[in-house]
């Protein structure tokens, strides 16, 4: 047999302060953007994504990038109109104690990263993803420093994730039960100053918590004290996120996908577009402006296969089961444990973007007829009320 | 007879007839397996050939023809349930059965000890 599962290099690979108990609790460890980052536990990947939408996973995602955004004026206007520079998002209108999805666009309307903007009063807290946080921090630097001292911050970052989440952090911070999705506050766990967000990368209910290291595992540990709770490694992490919709950093979203083929387009207010109070303003806006209003030539859209063989990122897609050219190509893609099928997402033309559309997916030499299929897979279980 | 490939495949022998699956090292590491492409009976297969695919939740992985040989027979149950390789991969977790094209063929590959060593 062969497979990337039996070789990887671990050199030169940083850890997060949960690197000990990960080994200890039998993870498998690989190398992710840098890190050397648990892929699955004991419990196996399947079973680990069907015990976070059942109850809670407790997920390190301290690879993750965080920096805060200090305005020099004091004043988080400031900093909230100097970073809407480079996203298009409002963030002059994101109200303090709320979170944001934004992305940072370049001048060909591509995206450089995805990412969460946080309204902390005093300040603005970005999460990034751990391959683009150098980047990003020199991009915000070249960007924003006239306004903002720009501080990547030496904290570890925690999710619990599920149905679950809510009463197990209740334990430890009851302030953080009466948080609706999107909320953030600082709050404290254990003697710990910590920042929530209500919020996740999974579908599901859930908190991310952004903790100090040096307590980073004295506070994982005690939420794994709950057995409602196990951990989860990034293995469910990615299937977890692939059912709900969300988009992968570097597969289904990059420099080259705008926000508009990726259907992205909710996270633009209407602030920053067309006619809006503050129009444009950020990298590639002619170009996004331009597709809001005519649309993209092409579409990310869900696939569903119609038999049981998963579909992986590269797979090429063809408009007919003998097309010669291919139309397009997968994304992400892999087997949705709580659907209990293949799923994936990628990329077609505008005019074969349509649900309910087939194309075909070229598996091993063979034409499987994939169905264009409605994002999310599953019904997320955010709390907006 | 039991044998082993470095592949983490077994062997065992019935007269010229061998069945195939993988090891338990090898379904540990691949996770809950959930699907499972067999080869066609009747398939002529050259050592080294792609015989099977397995797939976890995460990845796709080949299974190679361990020695050459006719399929002659697949064990359509792990395709409708690809979890019996994970829950009895040397028993009802089978993958094929190939009739060798050289019995002793078999002699190159690792006994139970050499493949022991082999993954610790």
């Amino acid at each position: 047999m062969t497979g990337q599962e039996f070789s990887k290099s671990h050199n030169l690979l940083q850890r997060t302060p949960l690197y000990g108990l990960h080994v200890e609790r039998g993870a498998r460890m690989v190398p992710f953007a840098g890190y050397e980052m648990p892929v699955s536990y004991p419990l196996g990947v399947l079973k680990e994504h069907l015990h976070t939408r059942a109850a809670s996973g407790l997920f390190d995602i301290s690879h993750m990038g965080q920096i805060g955004l200090w305005p020099k004026s004091g004043k988080v206007a400031d900093a909230a109109r100097a970073l809407e520079r480079l996203v298009p998002m409002d963030i002059l209108g994101l109200e303090p104690g709320r979170q944001r999805y934004a992305y940072f666009t370049n001048e060909s309307g591509g995206i450089l990263d995805d990412l969460m903007v946080a309204n902390l009063c005093d300040h603005l807290l970005l999460v990034v993803n751990a391959a683009r946080k150098a980047a990003d921090e020199t991009h915000l630097l070249a960007h924003v420093a006239d306004q903002c001292r720009v501080e990547r911050l030496d904290r570890a970052l925690l999710a619990l994730q599920g149905p679950k989440s809510e009463a197990v952090l209740a334990h430890f911070a009851p302030d953080c039960s009466r948080m609706r999705f999107m909320d953030v506050r600082r709050t404290n766990i254990m003697g710990a100053e910590c920042i929530v967000s209500r919020s996740g990368y999974t579908g599901e209910d859930g908190f991310e918590i952004s903790v100090p290291s040096d307590m980073a595992r004295e506070i994982a540990e005690a939420f794994l004290e709950n057995r409602d709770v196990e951990l989860i490694g990034l293995g469910a992490r990615d299937s977890l996120r692939l059912e709900a919709g969300l988009c992968l950093y570097g597969s289904d979203v990059n420099e080259t996908t705008t926000p508009v083929e990726a259907g992205l387009t909710w996270a633009i207010q209407q602030t920053r577009r067309q006619d809006g109070a503050r129009a444009g303003g950020f990298p590639g806006a002619p170009i996004i402006l331009q597709q809001l209003a005519k649309g993209a030539a092409r579409r990310r859209v869900g696939l569903h296969p119609e038999g049981r063989a998963p579909i992986r990122n590269g797979t090429l897609l063809f408009a007919q089961h003998d097309a010669g050219e291919p139309a397009g190509s997968v994304t992400s893609g892999g087997f949705g444990p709580s659907i209990d099928a293949p799923i994936a997402m990628g990329y077609l033309p505008a005019e074969l973007a349509a649900p309910q559309t087939t194309v075909f997916a070229e598996v091993r030499g063979k034409r499987l007829p994939v169905s264009v299929d409605q994002l999310p897979f599953i019904v997320p279980g955010y709390k907006r009320s | 007879m039991l044998k082993y490939t470095d592949e983490h495949e077994w062997l065992k022998l019935e007269g010229d007839v061998v069945t195939v699956g993988i090891t338990e090292h090898a379904s540990t590491m691949l996770g809950d397996l959930v699907f499972v492409e067999l080869p066609e009976a009747g398939a002529n297969l050259t050592k080294g050939d792609r015989a099977a695919v397995v797939e976890s939740v995460k990845a796709a992985s080949d299974v190679f023809a361990p020695l050459a040989g006719e399929v002659v027979e697949v064990n359509l149950a792990i395709a409708q349930d690809p979890s019996l390789v994970n829950s009895d991969p040397l028993g009802a977790g089978w993958f094929f059965k190939l009739k060798l094209a050289d019995v002793k063929a078999m002699d190159g590959l690792l006994d139970e000890t050499a493949y022991k060593a082999l993954v610790g």
